[in-house]
């Protein structure tokens, strides 16, 4: 059985590729046979992400206008055996991505056995976001704890519930989950932030992540290394731990909570 | 957080931005999930309108939600009044 996973937001720039990069090689390291696709047309992204950037010579269009095979555009990654990255293209214009030439390509990648398909979708709800979603089992709703990307969210949701394959059939509901990125224990024990259980309720959905702030996305996308893959870092396990609920394991949240500071530290500052 | 900063409270702003997002989120859903029936605009226009004969008040003072509750649906709305209203 293939599942296909949206990675969405509505608003850009809340970390749906770092995200869409990591759960990927997540799920690649547990086994499974993983295509992640750059729906992105004109602002190809994942590649750089990926660290795989000088190695697209075929793109997602290309596959769809018949111009290569699907195995001559999969790029196949160098550090995970069973993960291949399919790249938006950069030059042609949006209407090149049909849905009639998506389910083909998705089709295939059934075929070929693959475990699971990682849709990273654009910002925005245009064709590029639409398309991302259509096919989707499951969808990761990426937010920041911030107004404008929950309000946003909350549009993605109302698309996921009406303009999907899913909604069309009236069967099963796309699944959703949300993933907060960016989180700031600190600021949320301060009140400046909202936390994990004011954004679920608004938005009324399973957690399946929460990634701290941290100063290692940044070092992970200039290196071109998914962040999942600097083990040591609690960006990494935080993503480790979504992957876990994603494949139906139960784990308790980490990083949610600020470390507790001693009365020195809160009296003279720290 | 230093010392002073113990006396210096200031409302939280996440509170501030999780009641806003509660009311905004709910209108959205209602306008586009067929929650609110398709009358609602006109009803709160045609309101506004007859309020404003009596009081000078702003549209966004105008507040029309319909709510659901154990299968009753409740009309609620609520209008802020300027503080000279008259």
């Amino acid at each position: 059985m293939t599942e296909i996973i949206v990675v969405t937001s509505g608003k850009g720039g809340v970390g749906k590729t770092t995200t869409s990069a990591s759960l990927s090689c997540g799920l690649a390291r547990r086994g499974k046979k993983v295509a992640v696709i750059d729906f992105d047309i004109g602002l190809r992204n994942l590649d750089l992400i990926m660290g795989c950037e000088r190695r697209v010579v075929y793109d997602f269009v290309n596959v769809i206008q018949g111009e290569c095979t699907l195995k001559q555009a999969l790029i196949k990654d160098k550090r995970l055996e069973t993960l291949f990255v399919l790249a938006a293209s950069q030059t042609r214009d949006k209407d090149a991505l049909t849905s009639e030439g998506v389910r083909r390509v998705f089709d295939e990648l059934v075929a070929d056995g693959f475990d699971y398909i990682v849709c990273d979708s654009p910002a925005g709800i245009e064709k590029g976001a639409h398309l991302a979603m259509y096919f989707a089992d499951r969808a990761v709703v990426v937010v920041n704890p911030e107004v404008s990307s929950v309000r946003d969210s909350d549009r993605i949701l109302g698309l996921l519930s009406s303009k999907t394959k899913r909604a069309e059939n009236g069967g099963d509901k796309v699944r959703e989950h949300l993933l907060l990125t960016r989180y700031s224990p600190k600021r949320v024990a301060t009140g400046e932030m909202m936390s994990v259980g004011d954004v679920k309720e608004i938005l009324g959905l399973d957690v399946v992540g929460v990634v701290p702030e941290s100063a290692d996305v940044l070092a992970a996308s200039n290196a071109g290394t998914p962040v999942i893959l600097n083990d040591g870092s609690d960006v990494s396990q935080a993503y480790q731990d979504a992957v876990s609920r994603l494949l139906g394991e139960t784990v308790p949240l980490r990083f949610v909570d600020e470390p507790k500071k001693g009365f020195f530290a809160r009296v003279f500052g720290g | 957080m230093g010392l002073l900063d113990l006396f210096r409270r200031t409302p939280p702003s996440a509170h501030v931005a999780k009641e806003r997002l509660r009311i905004i989120i709910q209108q959205e859903r209602d306008r586009r999930g067929g929650g609110s029936p398709d009358y609602m605009p006109l009803l709160r226009r045609e309101l506004l309108e007859v309020i404003r004969k009596y009081v000078n008040v702003d549209p966004a003072a105008v507040q029309i939600n319909v709510e659901r509750e154990d299968g009753q649906e409740i009309l609620e709305f609520s209008v802020a009044l300027p503080e000279k209203a008259r």
